[in-house]
């Protein structure tokens, strides 16, 4: 009687081992893998098993085997695929990391197949999401994928003169006679307003100048106010808008109230904060090709391209963009990271989403760029 | 029985007179100045407690009562009202008044640091006199107001303080540049200067022209209504409309103009904007 305990924790304590072994061989996958197995590579004998083999090893950012799921018809060298996935220059790319994928098979015959992948990218500016198309041919009883031959912009050397402008910030002492240097905050102004209720919430937007002669860092807040005058809420811009202003810029901004609607509200109370800072005017970069298309999910979607005419990259590309009805009113904002670098003298594509709901009611509209460059504030 | 009613009053009275002429008193200074030496003059035989409370001090000492108690300057270095206490077996006090002496310095802050030409009561400017103990002169004084633009005087205006400020509230001038605002008082002189920028861009034009790799456009030199350059880095917003979609640049003005070129290869509308004022638009025909 006295060894019955010992042997039931040891009985209780194998049946555990063993269980947890068993478990573990069966297990579907790993945190952040959708599909397919985190942990061993299962045969590609179906166009989706070498879609998520791939995927998975690119996920687990093994490189070797992600590339050896690639056809070498594709005549892209593993470097390159590496750096398609995981950017280059101090891009967004470069510090985001595939979250998890949905797949779906758009035909497929014996030899080729087309999946439209939503792939999920984690970011430092939150969740990002990017559609692509990958096409997937069968090399023996393995199905590969064909990765399309990277674009990379082929700057050639050459000098850019730098006549950039500058704004620098001398301050004074804490010793100054009273009055003697004051610099006043920049002069920014509302220029436009709309609240508007949404299936997520309310959303406050419109556009906001400066007004100034010189450079200004821009918050916009808005308070919700109900009928007694209490504050029902009150959010800020955050990054729905350019902050740094340069002399007469005009810049979207959207302020988000999840969960609220406008049925109790009876006042917006908005609030535009503006500070002096340094700035430099370059890099100009131009918004080129916008146009509205309906995309393959049937989206409304305004496409573009940014395109760097001054001497500097541009890390993080941050495109905004204000929609506006017939009458002028801003109706909605929009924006939306590029996770390409903007190299100088080169171009990148953009897209940003448009509600289907707005899609008819949207007569024009206008972009602005915000800039990220890795060691310039 | 009124005898003895007139023996008790007369022996009240007797009573009270010594006892009023044995106890202590202090007389305060009518008029003081701060940072001035002033004294109290007290009356009483023996030894009393003295106390001052003011703005800047407080004070306790032994006095012999029936001399001066004399107040340094240090003591009254803060204008305001001060409280002085003589204590020996009663307790007796008075307040005294201390007030600002000359204007020794002149604080002045104009505002705003920069601001637009030809605009309607845009500036404007406090001045404040202070003694050399940085007390405000709450007495009224003259305090001069000048605004000059390249050595021209724009304006000037004698203002007398009320409650220790003077002010002045004026119109900007026409041309950018720098604004020297002064303030005087007597000898002393006080400069700040504003900075008068351009105003709101008038008769914003472009032109534009194909090249091998699109269209150049650029504004004509940029003035406002007033006929100053905008400053440099002001930005312009080109819009180009053509069959390839829209294209949007932000240039910044250099050297009085902003240019962009447009990607466009087909029959393009190009129109401009600097913040809220719209400039022409102007069509380029498709490359040939």
């Amino acid at each position: 009687m006295k060894y019955a305990l010992p042997v039931i924790l040891v009985a209780v304590t194998a049946a555990l081992m063993v269980l947890g072994l068993y478990v573990t061989g069966q297990a579907g996958g790993t945190v952040g893998v959708t599909k397919g197995s985190a942990l061993h590579t299962a045969k590609a004998d179906t166009p989706d098993q070498g879609l998520e083999n791939l995927l998975a090893d690119v996920q687990r950012r093994n490189w070797d085997r992600a590339f050896a799921d690639v056809s070498s018809s594709s005549g892209i060298t593993e470097q390159a695929f590496i750096q398609d996935w995981m950017g280059s220059n101090g891009s967004l790319r470069s510090f985001s990391s595939l979250e998890g994928f949905d797949a779906r098979p758009l035909h497929a015959t014996n030899d080729e197949a087309q999946m439209r992948v939503r792939l999920h990218f984690s970011t430092p500016v939150g969740p990002l999401e990017d559609v692509r198309d990958f096409r997937l041919i069968r090399e023996g009883e393995v199905w590969k994928a064909v990765w399309p031959k990277v674009q990379v912009p082929s700057i050639p050397a050459e000098v850019i003169p730098v006549t950039f402008l500058r704004w620098d910030l001398v301050t004074g002492g804490a010793d100054e006679e009273w009055g003697a240097r004051n610099i006043d905050a920049p002069h920014v102004r509302i220029i436009s307003m709309n609240a508007v209720d949404t299936a997520t919430g309310a959303v406050v937007m419109g556009e906001v100048t400066n007004e100034d002669t010189v450079p200004a860092f821009v918050t916009v807040n808005a308070t919700l106010v109900d009928a007694a005058g209490n504050a029902i809420d009150e959010e800020s811009s955050f990054d729905k808008i350019a902050h740094v202003l340069l002399p007469k810029q005009v810049t979207p901004y959207r302020i988000d109230f999840p969960n609220l609607h406008l049925g109790n509200v009876k006042n917006v109370r908005m609030d535009e904060k503006a500070t002096l800072v340094p700035a430099s005017a370059d890099p100009v970069i131009g918004v080129m090709n916008q146009r509205i298309e309906t995309d393959v999910q049937g989206k409304s979607v305004l496409h573009g391209d940014l395109l760097n005419q001054g001497g500097q990259t541009v890390n993080i590309p941050h495109v905004i963009a204000s929609f506006y009805d017939n009458n002028g009113k801003v109706v909605w904002v929009s924006d939306g990271y590029v996770d390409r670098a903007l190299l100088p003298q080169s171009s990148q594509s953009f897209a940003v989403e448009i509600p289907k709901n707005l899609s008819t009611a949207v007569h024009s509209f206008h972009v602005v760029v915000n800039q990220y460059s890795l060691g310039k504030s | 029985m009124a005898r003895l009613v007139r023996i008790c009053a007369v022996i009240y009275l007797a009573t009270a007179c010594a006892s009023a002429c044995a106890a202590q008193d202090l007389r305060v200074p009518d008029s003081a100045v701060a940072g001035e030496e002033t004294s109290i003059s007290t009356t009483g035989s023996g030894k009393a407690t003295f106390y001052l409370a003011g703005p800047g001090v407080s004070r306790k000492n032994q006095v012999a009562l029936g001399e001066q108690i004399r107040l340094t300057a240090q003591d009254l270095g803060d204008a305001g009202y001060y409280l002085a206490i003589l204590c020996s077996e009663t307790c007796r006090s008075a307040s005294f008044y201390v007030r600002a002496g000359k204007p020794a310095s002149l604080s002045f802050i104009v505002h705003p640091s920069r601001v637009p030409v030809a605009q309607n009561e845009a500036v404007n400017g406090v001045a404040l006199p202070f003694d050399q103990y940085r007390n405000l002169v709450l007495a009224p004084v003259i305090v001069n107001f000048q605004l000059k633009a390249k050595d021209a005087s724009l304006f000037s205006r004698a203002v007398p303080t009320q409650n220790g400020v003077a002010w002045f509230r004026t119109a900007s001038g026409k041309s950018a540049g720098a604004l020297l605002v002064v303030a005087s008082l007597d000898e002393l002189t006080t400069r700040r200067a504003v900075q008068q920028v351009a105003s709101e861009a008038c008769n914003l034009r472009i032109t534009g022209q194909r090249t091998k790799t699109g269209i150049l456009v650029q504004t004509e030199p940029v003035h406002d209504c007033s006929g100053n350059v905008l400053p440099d880095g002001t930005i312009v917003t080109f819009s180009a409309t053509g069959p390839e979609g829209r294209d949007t640049v932000d240039a910044p003005i250099k050297q009085g103009i902003a240019r962009a070129q447009m990607d466009s290869s087909g029959a393009t509308t190009i129109s401009v904007a600097s913040g809220v004022v719209m400039g022409n638009e102007i069509r380029v025909g498709a490359q040939p």
